[in-house]
């Protein structure tokens, strides 16, 4: 099978839950095969995004479209599985009845001794669910999303409430399964999650896409600097102009470029224009993920800001 | 070098992908669910071990008693008691939706291919199950204890009993689809033990001041009972004991139907 279509189209994508807009006009597309970190804080809307994504809620406006078709399609041919944040589990059946009763509740599935050997917890098939920790609890959500052997598999903040070990333990199975071919989208607010497994970043706030790159494009974004400078008349687009320079600022006498090169800029400002009171200020990835994603952040970060300049090193 | 991600060819999996058969219905499926309820003391304790030592305990004190149609007072008391043990099981194993509801479970079972007709299907045949087991305990404990009838009313009353369960499947259906709860049966159980008194499991309804007799008429135990008991008293079974069992089971059907329908439709 063979599949011309993206993995996930969304449209327009848009929810309220009365007077709270989680989802405002989302757009976003993610193609076969990409690992795509779903970033942003608690309450940007990556929950309700993904509940719509899988045909849990239905969008007050928008489209979804899951590997070319509808959520209920994907999900009834067992094209897509999740694993969510919490709950959805049986404490007072085993890890193996688990796998068991749900592989009955699709048509094919991979093998259960199979799910629970590539999820880590084959060790654990006879527990009771409700005995489980939560790293143990999340790596069967884990098992059970394997079953069908998804093209999709959306993971919701799958490791949050775990401890240093739990996380590890859970990206180790997440990577050791990498299937060739098979999308992932995960959800997450911790920066070093997106860092580490992810091939894209989508910075999500107040329900839109903020930033949206790969990861060493945004990692480039967060290691950009400003450059601050008083320059009377300023040449706003001969300083756009300088290599590595992203967006040009003019306030009255002072000039503020952000640049991937600020020893560039500054070397410009000093040999070839009257700027004087030269400052560069740096910015760190918590700093960039800071501005994009909280409201009255960085007023000069809006998503076109990303472009790809030279990425060699980042 | 580009980044090698965006470049690998998507490789679709090779598996024969088609929905499940008959919605993901399956006797497995049960077989597990049964191992499930085996596995709850509570449910247990309240659908066998209960009706038993009632049985025990209030029956074999009028050994030697018998009905106006000379069969044994022991055979009334089993009958009624399966009635009870049968119901409990049925509304508890249909209630376990409101539980498989909280639990996030039943949001779990939107991801799969897994029809909502079907995972229904599977309560009630569930429900259906632990009522049969529960009637045969009860019958199997009177035996025991020296109930003797003849074969076909051991078969009809048992038939009956079984049968008018459904009505308390349905019952639980509706609790389990009214609100996500953890421990519906707290609730429910006293509930359920208020509806066998009235309608007359736990003693004749002579035994009720005569305005009590007419309400527990209308109660949704009575009309199973009297058609339980129905072989063993030879009693007609009258359109009133007919319209009991029809109403309720389609008040309890229709609304649990209705729950159910706003909740598959909430997405």
């Amino acid at each position: 099978m063979t599949s011309t279509h993206p993995a996930v189209e969304l449209t327009g994508l848009r929810k309220s839950f009365g007077p709270v807009t989680a989802v405002d006009g989302l757009d976003l597309t993610v193609h076969a095969g990409e690992v795509v970190a779903f970033l942003g804080p608690n309450g940007a809307g990556k929950t309700t995004t993904i509940d719509m994504l899988l045909g849990l809620a239905r969008p007050d406006a928008g489209e979804v479209r899951l590997l070319g078709g509808t959520p209920a399609d994907a999900v009834r041919y067992g094209r897509v599985a999740a694993v969510m944040q919490s709950g959805g589990l049986l404490k007072d059946l085993t890890v193996a009845e688990t796998v068991r009763m749900t592989a009955h509740f699709f048509g094919r599935t991979r093998p259960v001794a199979e799910v629970l050997e590539r999820a880590g917890i084959a060790d654990l098939a006879d527990r009771p669910v409700g005995k489980c920790s939560g790293g143990q609890q999340q790596r069967l959500r884990f098992a059970l999303a394997l079953l069908p052997d998804p093209d999709v598999m959306v993971l919701d903040e799958p490791t949050t409430g775990m401890d240093v070990e739990g996380r590890r333990d859970f990206w180790q199975a997440i990577r050791a399964d990498a299937r060739s071919g098979r999308t992932i989208i995960f959800a997450t607010h911790y920066l070093d999650e997106a860092d580490a497994y992810a091939d894209r970043i989508v910075l999500v706030r107040q329900g839109r896409v903020v930033a949206d790159g790969t990861t060493a494009e945004i990692k480039n974004l967060a290691a950009g600097r400003t450059v601050r400078a008083t320059l009377p008349g300023a040449d706003q687009a001969g300083l756009a102009a300088l290599p590595g320079a992203e967006t040009v600022e003019v306030r009255g006498d002072s000039v503020l470029i952000r640049t991937g090169d600020s020893d560039a800029v500054a070397r410009h400002l000093l040999t070839r224009t009257a700027a004087r009171d030269v400052e560069i200020t740096s910015h760190n990835l918590e700093d960039a993920f800071l501005a994009l994603t909280t409201a009255g952040g960085h007023p000069t970060a809006p998503a076109p800001a990303l472009t790809a300049p030279a990425t060699i090193g980042a | 070098m580009t980044t090698s991600t965006l470049t690998t060819p998507a490789i679709a999996s090779t598996m024969d992908r088609r929905p499940p058969a008959l919605g993901g219905f399956s006797p497995a499926v049960l077989l597990i669910e049964m191992r499930r309820i085996l596995r709850n003391r509570r449910t247990l304790i309240f659908t066998m071990v209960m009706p038993a030592v009632f049985f025990l305990l209030f029956g074999l004190p009028q050994r030697g008693e018998l009905l106006p149609n000379g069969r044994q007072v022991l055979a009334w008391i089993m009958v009624s008691l399966a009635v009870y043990g049968a119901m409990v099981a049925t509304t508890s194993a249909g209630a376990a939706v409101a539980t498989e509801r909280a639990l996030g479970w039943s949001r779990q079972l939107r991801l799969t291919p897994l029809r909502p007709a079907a995972y229904v299907a599977t309560k009630v045949a569930t429900a259906m199950i632990l009522g049969l087991v529960a009637v045969v305990v009860e019958f199997a404990v009177g035996a025991a204890a020296g109930v003797r009838l003849p074969a076909y009313v051991w078969l009809l009353a048992g038939l009956a009993t079984w049968l008018g369960s459904l009505v308390f499947s349905a019952l639980g259906l509706l609790i389990g689809y009214l609100g996500p709860a953890e421990n519906v049966m707290q609730f429910m159980g006293p509930v359920l033990a208020l509806l066998a008194m009235f309608g007359g499991l736990f003693m004749p309804l002579e035994m009720l001041p005569h305005a009590l007799q007419r309400i527990a008429e209308f109660t949704p135990v009575w009309g199973v009972g009297q058609l339980a008991r129905a072989p063993l008293t030879g009693d007609p079974v009258s359109v009133g004991v007919f319209a009991n069992v029809l109403g309720w089971a389609a008040v309890f059907a229709l609304g649990a139907a209705w729950l159910f329908r706003r909740d598959t439709q909430r997405v």
